[in-house]
């Protein structure tokens, strides 16, 4: 354990320590705090952005004078002629003579720039409403009243819990997450298994392996370099969601102000990003992100430990980058199918047969169960997966370790499979 | 006493034999050369001394014990094919490997910084190893394989790619460690570089071993009792002659060859009767002595 503590300790050091390791780490959270600012600033833009647009009423009829409620970022005003030349009017909307409550016709907006469905419906909600009004206080409703019915009601969703008991429902943000932690862990078993193969076919062709395991077993040092990077996964990792939750938070509090106007101005249309953003961020710091993080932590070092040791056996294999590819591609076609479907499971049956399947087979599962998590599967379901993917590991380190402490001192000729199975049965 | 004993080695690889019972023994102390053309299955016996490789049957004993994982750390290795870890420090380097060799932290500093001030590469310890030059790179190389003080040091053609002078200050501190007890095993296809320095040496061909013993001793035992004499007068007519030539200063130049039994009294005789000039015997080279030993087992 002392040599593999040695190895690991190296292996960790030298990246850590690379300029190239400093810059990616900290410069993938800024780029992230970077994008989530456009993206808030953008929908923020759009609502506070949007300019104020006059409409001019011009009532044959008189029955609307003074009774269309202004909208959010909307004001009417009322002519008697026809005017088109004011320069601070946006429209015009022309009520024919004839108009009734009761037997409405066909109403024509005219207008220099073509009308925006949103600009349609606040029109129109604002005719009916007033029309809704004027038939009400003819029934004899006061005026007063009428004003008294209007309500500020926002939606509160909850989720029956596995234990009886009602939580909140985050449903949209939790299949986003596990969506995200999926993607991270494809990212990271692909980024970091090549790390561990490039490391082993360096020692290789460098001539240092025959050094190394004059002092130590050859199964130590495949260990030792697969623990070291996969720390140095976890470091960056971790440097990312920390940096992260302080960019988001440093974004968030900083749009807060417009989010405050947004929600004070257009109370009746509260599905905006408002509500959606303020539960995200609570989450960010709630005890929900450490339940997905565990999840994330188990399912990211054990499918980067299944994998990484593979690559370490083709890097052992081989003596060229270009002949890693033939031996690459069945082993990371598992990896890349279960992420191409990651999604479709997702957005369809996320506790079909095929999703459950895949979230248990330790080749599939690292990506397909993390998606999962989000739906609540099964307590057996994640418990199998977890076995079988701990089983997988041991079995599959055990085999690359007897292709590895072979491939190291082999040099020449690229092994075809039948002599990788040879090395594996050697003594 | 032996340091190492090796007891009927053999290692069979997919279709071919690398080893075939090969035994051997290497003295404590002394400087053993193990002789061999490329592929004669050198590396394999030295692997497995390493406990690189396991062989098929037969056993090794370090110090008398069976060869086991507390021995790597008494054996310094530099394999034919080596490296360095380019971007690390020299000092990291060194470090690390003495550490891997078993040394404490505390410990594999005191050494590295030693051996730095030694081979005069203390001023190099924090650059990269990738910035150093070739020589000093061998160096390094060196450090690694000596940092843990081992009892044997075992060198797979230690002085291919060295230049002239760093292939001597080497040379001077293995003969230094050697002098303060420590075994060397090298190892080697190029045979005249193993008669200065080895005490003892063995021969493989063919993953066979053709002999060993003391080099001293081997040679005698192949010398074929002919000697060389370079004189002024009459050949004696007595002389086994066997061939003759004038030499540009007039002299004759002759080869002859005695029996075993009474040569110092035939050398006693010609010095009697001529002006000897020049005398020597011929001594077969190691690799004549190994071409022959070949066509013998070859011919049997």
């Amino acid at each position: 354990m002392h040599k593999i503590w040695l190895i690991s300790k190296r292996e960790y050091l030298s990246r850590v320590k690379k300029k190239s390791f400093i810059i990616m780490t900290l410069l993938a959270p800024v780029l992230i705090g970077v994008f989530y600012a456009i993206i808030i600033g953008l929908a923020v833009n759009q609502k506070t952005g949007e300019k104020n647009k006059t409409i001019a009423v011009i009532d044959s009829s008189g029955i609307f004078e003074n009774k269309l409620e202004n909208q959010y970022r909307l004001q009417f005003v009322y002519f008697k002629n026809e005017d088109f030349n004011s320069e601070k009017i946006n429209g015009w909307l022309i009520i024919p003579k004839d108009f009734t409550v009761d037997n409405p016709k066909q109403i024509i907006f005219k207008s220099k720039e073509s009308a925006t469905v949103d600009l349609k419906n606040k029109i129109l909600n604002a005719i009916n409403t007033s029309g809704k009004n004027i038939k009400l206080i003819e029934k004899g409703l006061s005026k007063e009243f009428l004003d008294s019915l209007k309500m500020n009601v926002t939606l509160h969703t909850l989720e029956i819990g596995d234990d009886g008991k009602f939580v909140d429902s985050q449903a949209e943000i939790n299949l986003g997450l596990g969506a995200v932690f999926a993607f991270f862990i494809y990212l990271f078993i692909f980024l970091y298994g090549v790390q561990v193969m490039r490391g082993v076919m360096e020692e290789k062709t460098n001539r240092i392996v025959e050094i190394i395991i004059s002092s130590v077993k050859p199964f130590q040092l495949m260990m030792g370099k697969i623990l070291g990077i996969a720390l140095v996964g976890l470091t960056q990792f971790f440097i990312w969601v920390i940096l992260s939750l302080i960019l988001m938070a440093v974004v968030s509090t900083s749009f807060a102000s417009q989010f405050a106007e947004i929600s004070q101005n257009i109370p009746q249309n509260n599905t905006g990003i408002s509500s959606k953003l303020a539960p995200l961020i609570d989450m960010f710091f709630s005890a929900s992100l450490v339940y997905f993080i565990m999840f994330f932590v188990f399912y990211f070092i054990f499918g980067y430990l299944l994998y990484s040791s593979m690559f370490a056996a083709i890097g052992s294999a081989v003596d060229s980058e270009s002949d890693t590819q033939q031996f690459m591609l069945p082993v990371t076609l598992p990896l890349v199918i279960s992420f191409a479907s990651a999604f479709s499971i997702l957005s369809t049956d996320p506790h079909g047969s095929m999703a459950t399947f895949m979230s248990i087979f330790p080749f599939t599962s690292p990506i397909i169960m993390m998606v999962r998590i989000p739906f609540n599967p099964p307590i057996w379901q994640i418990a199998a997966s977890m076995f079988s993917l701990i089983a997988a590991f041991i079995i599959l380190t055990w085999l690359a370790g007897r292709i590895y402490r072979i491939g190291i001192l082999m040099t020449g000729k690229k092994p075809t499979y039948k002599e990788l199975l040879k090395w594996m049965l050697m003594k | 006493m032996n340091l190492l004993e090796i007891k009927n080695l053999t290692k069979t690889y997919t279709g071919y034999k690398a080893l075939d019972n090969v035994s051997l023994s290497v003295e404590k102390g002394s400087i053993y050369g193990l002789l061999g053309p490329n592929g004669a299955g050198k590396t394999t016996l030295i692997r497995i001394i390493n406990q690189i490789s396991v062989p098929d049957s037969g056993v090794v004993f370090f110090e008398n014990e069976p060869l086991n994982t507390n021995h790597i750390y008494q054996i310094g290795y530099l394999p034919e094919e080596r490296g360095l870890y380019k971007k690390q420090s020299v000092w990291e380097q060194i470090i690390y490997f003495g550490q891997l060799k078993g040394l404490s932290t505390k410990e594999a500093k005191l050494r590295a910084a030693k051996w730095l001030k030694k081979l005069e590469l203390a001023d190099w310890r924090n650059k990269k190893t990738e910035d150093l030059s070739k020589g000093m790179q061998q160096k390094v190389q060196f450090i690694i394989t000596v940092i843990h003080n081992p009892k044997l040091l075992i060198l797979d053609e230690p002085f291919t790619g060295f230049d002239p002078i760093n292939a001597d200050i080497i040379k001077n501190e293995i003969r230094e460690l050697n002098i303060n007890g420590t075994t060397i095993l090298y190892s080697t296809h190029r045979m005249e570089s193993v008669e200065e320095i080895c005490d003892n040496i063995c021969l493989i061909n063919k993953s066979k071993k053709i002999l060993d013993g003391n080099v001293k001793e081997i040679k005698k035992l192949n010398s074929k009792n002919q000697f060389e004499v370079i004189f002024d007068g009459k050949t004696p007519e007595w002389i086994n002659m066997i061939s003759t030539e004038k030499t540009e200063e007039n002299y004759t130049k002759l080869l002859f060859s005695v029996s075993e039994m009474n040569r110092a009294e035939i050398i006693r005789k010609i010095a009697n009767e001529v002006d000897i000039w020049q005398l020597k015997e011929i001594v077969p080279s190691i690799h004549q002595i190994f071409i022959e030993k070949v066509k013998e087992v070859n011919n049997a």
